[in-house]
């Protein structure tokens, strides 16, 4: 579903992806672990299509799509969903305003019928019950004056609700304690199924316990350093990330 | 200079001068002598005062205005400026005049009063005579507009409630230019509302055509002791013509006063408030959303001054532009001596859709007592560029994205109309003059 090859991308004047590879098949679960600074954001991003990063090299395939050419809009009306690290709060933007101008546009863009206010609002509560999220925060403005842990929430939830191809979770998992994150779990788990595909950026190994990935990859300094299953994961943990710094070295001194 | 100055008061000169010979009882004739006798000794206000620094009034300066024949107009070409699905008495002027025929007052509480205010100078003299005046003050050459009303007053709108009286529908007060280059109307506007008592009134300029003409209204609101006076103002001229208004109030023991102002048209626009909390415990709160494009202008002024202790005034005043449009944001409080415990709250925000958009912004803060609060802010900015690309993100286009921001900003002062059919009409009315949909007719949904 998606291929990434070689992806250059800087922020200002400072290179930040220096050449990832990463190749994403239908129905796949892929964990992207780094130390801070080694691009997991930025990638995030980029997929995403924030226009802050520009791609100096190399090329995304998504859906046989040229990805880097298409705007933020058509990425996410084609199934790419990014649950942000800092959702940003929008006062004034009513969350479920949002959320159905989304569905209704991603809907119409596969050639489905838009939803009306009841039909929407059905859905909405079925999905709501899942992630144990109180439906007074469909009234409220996005993300304004919510905790830290409630715009994570919001994230999943709004992730659910459009059900997406390819979900992309930044850092999700900072900030959340055991029951949010076992909720959060939830959610991506329910999405889980042989026609989507998740990418979870995190720094920790914890969520990975709740969502377990196929395939867990080292981001370090701009780069896919090493790539494994899930143990990989674990043996991060045990290791830490200064054990790739050195693997790398041992490497690259041979 | 001075040659220049006669020439520009040929008009006015000429329609005064009618007035004044009009042979029979007129009431106004004094205080038309004085007004016009001060509008000739200053002339209009150019840029070299202080209160008038950004916004040039020459357009006005150089065109000669003058009063239209009596129109008459069909109900239905009012109808778009109507309050739909608000119950409740409408009193409309026509350039200025007072149109029985459109209007309708229906049966009102006992002493309260409605309608043209050289009528009810005949019938019930002291009521008007009491208030008339008293407090759109015009000895400051700035105030020079307020003088060229007073000068060519021949009536206006006069609505009275009287002590411990609740007037439970709104009241509607809509003035319609029938437009045409270089028409002009002075709307007058007396509001006397009693002690205890309570009003709701919306205050509508409009215009039948997208004309050029002069809007020079004034309005004079006395508050009781304890009462609740919640006032609307709804500005749809036509985008050519110039609206220059000013509200006089003056606010008594525990009394009330919200004023929500909305303006939507004009070529160039100066909303003028001055308020006096004059009694200790009143409150006072002047909220304002403004939408200009183009090269129009929009200047919000506005004056208040805590003259007793314990007084609360609020004010929130939010502007979108766009193209080479402009603003300007003047707000001064005053607090005096014996003032102390007073509270003021000022916010100012602009949204600049484009490069060339422009606001004036400043605080005046006049502060004689020492033991008070008194904050001011301002914000001027652009759509913030992590929540387009957020909504972006979501699958809705830039436009949209762009679309939902500039609503999400106009809201929360929209959020503060309390009559829910005006609140809702003029959603719709915004969400057709945002950018994106722009078309240039205000009629509302």
């Amino acid at each position: 579903m998606l291929t990434v090859k070689n992806l250059h991308a800087r922020i200002g004047d400072r290179e930040i992806l220096k050449g990832v590879d990463l190749t994403v098949k239908t129905g796949e679960v892929h964990a992207i672990m780094g130390p801070n600074g080694s691009g997991k954001s930025t990638l995030a991003n980029v997929l995403a299509g924030r226009e802050d990063y520009e791609v100096t090299d190399g090329t995304v395939t998504y859906e046989g799509k040229n990805l880097l050419e298409m705007d933020p809009e058509d990425r996410a009306r084609d199934g790419v969903f990014l649950a942000f690290q800092y959702p940003v709060e929008i006062p004034g933007v009513n969350n479920a305003y949002l959320l159905k101008a989304a569905l209704n546009e991603i809907r119409k863009h596969r050639g489905e019928s838009e939803l009306d206010a009841m039909d929407f609002m059905t859905l909405v509560k079925e999905r709501m019950k899942v992630l144990d999220i109180d439906t007074g925060l469909l009234n409220r403005p996005v993300n304004d004056g919510f905790s830290g842990g409630e715009k994570k929430r919001n994230e999943i939830f709004q992730m659910v609700v459009l059900e997406p191809k390819l979900a992309i979770m930044d850092e999700t998992d900072s900030g959340l304690d055991i029951d949010a994150l076992k909720v959060v779990s939830k959610g991506v788990n329910t999405l889980r199924s042989p026609d989507c595909s998740t990418i979870i950026v995190t720094h920790y190994q914890r969520l990975l316990n709740y969502i377990v990935p196929d395939f867990v990859h080292v981001l370090f300094d701009g780069r896919i350093v090493k790539s494994g299953d899930k143990e990989l994961a674990l043996e991060l943990e045990e290791k830490g990330y200064k054990w790739i710094g050195s693997d790398i070295q041992a490497q690259v001194g041979a | 200079m001075t040659t220049q100055l006669a020439a520009r008061q040929g008009t006015y000169r000429a329609t005064f001068d009618q007035l004044q010979q009009n042979p029979g009882v007129d009431a106004f004739r004094a205080l038309r002598a004085r007004g016009f006798a001060r509008f000739s000794e200053v002339g209009f206000p150019t840029t070299r005062l202080e209160s008038w620094r950004f916004t040039n009034v020459s357009p006005v300066t150089q065109r000669q205005f003058a009063i239209p024949a009596p129109t008459d107009l069909e109900p239905s070409v009012i109808s778009a400026f109507e309050l739909n699905g608000v119950e409740g008495p409408q009193v409309v002027c026509v350039d200025g005049r007072y149109s029985p025929h459109l209007s309708r007052v229906g049966e009102l509480p006992v002493g309260v009063e409605l309608g043209s205010m050289a009528d009810l100078l005949v019938t019930k003299p002291k009521v008007v005579a009491q208030y008339l005046a008293q407090l759109a003050r015009f000895d400051d050459p700035a105030a020079s507009f307020t003088a060229l009303n007073t000068g060519l007053l021949q009536d206006g709108l006069v609505v009275r409630i009287p002590d411990d009286t609740v007037l439970e529908t709104p009241v509607h007060l809509l003035f319609v230019s029938t437009g045409g280059n270089d028409v002009m109307s002075h709307p007058r506007t007396l509001v006397v509302a009693g002690t205890n008592s309570q009003v709701r009134l919306v205050e509508s300029y409009t215009g039948v055509s997208d004309a050029a003409y002069l809007t020079n209204a004034v309005t004079e609101v006395f508050v009781g002791d304890g009462a609740v006076v919640d006032h609307y103002k709804l500005l749809r001229e036509s985008v050519e013509a110039f609206h220059i208004a000013s509200m006089h109030l003056s606010l008594g023991r525990s009394a009330t006063f919200s004023s929500n102002a909305i303006t939507l048209g004009g070529a160039i626009v100066r909303n003028e408030v001055m308020a006096e909390l004059r009694g200790e415990g009143g409150e006072c709160t002047l909220n304002g959303l403004y939408l200009v494009d183009g090269t129009r202008l929009v200047d919000n002024h506005t004056t208040i001054l805590h003259a007793k202790p314990h007084c609360d005034s609020h004010e929130l005043y939010k502007g979108i532009l766009d193209n080479q449009s402009r603003a300007v944001f003047n707000g001064k409080i005053i607090v005096a001596r014996d003032a102390q415990k007073t509270d003021a709250k000022q916010t100012n925000k602009a949204l600049l859709l484009s490069e060339e958009a422009q606001i004036n912004t400043k605080p005046e803060l006049e502060i004689f007592a020492d033991d008070v609060k008194c904050t001011h802010g301002a914000t001027i900015g652009q759509l913030d560029s992590d929540a387009l690309f957020y909504l972006r993100s979501r699958g809705l286009d830039l436009e949209q994205a762009r679309d939902v921001l500039i609503h999400a900003f106009a809201s929360d002062v929209v959020d503060r109309i309390a009559i829910t059919p005006i609140r809702e009409q003029l959603d719709a009315v915004l969400l057709q003059q945002l950018p994106a949909s722009r078309h240039a007719s205000f009629a509302t949904a």
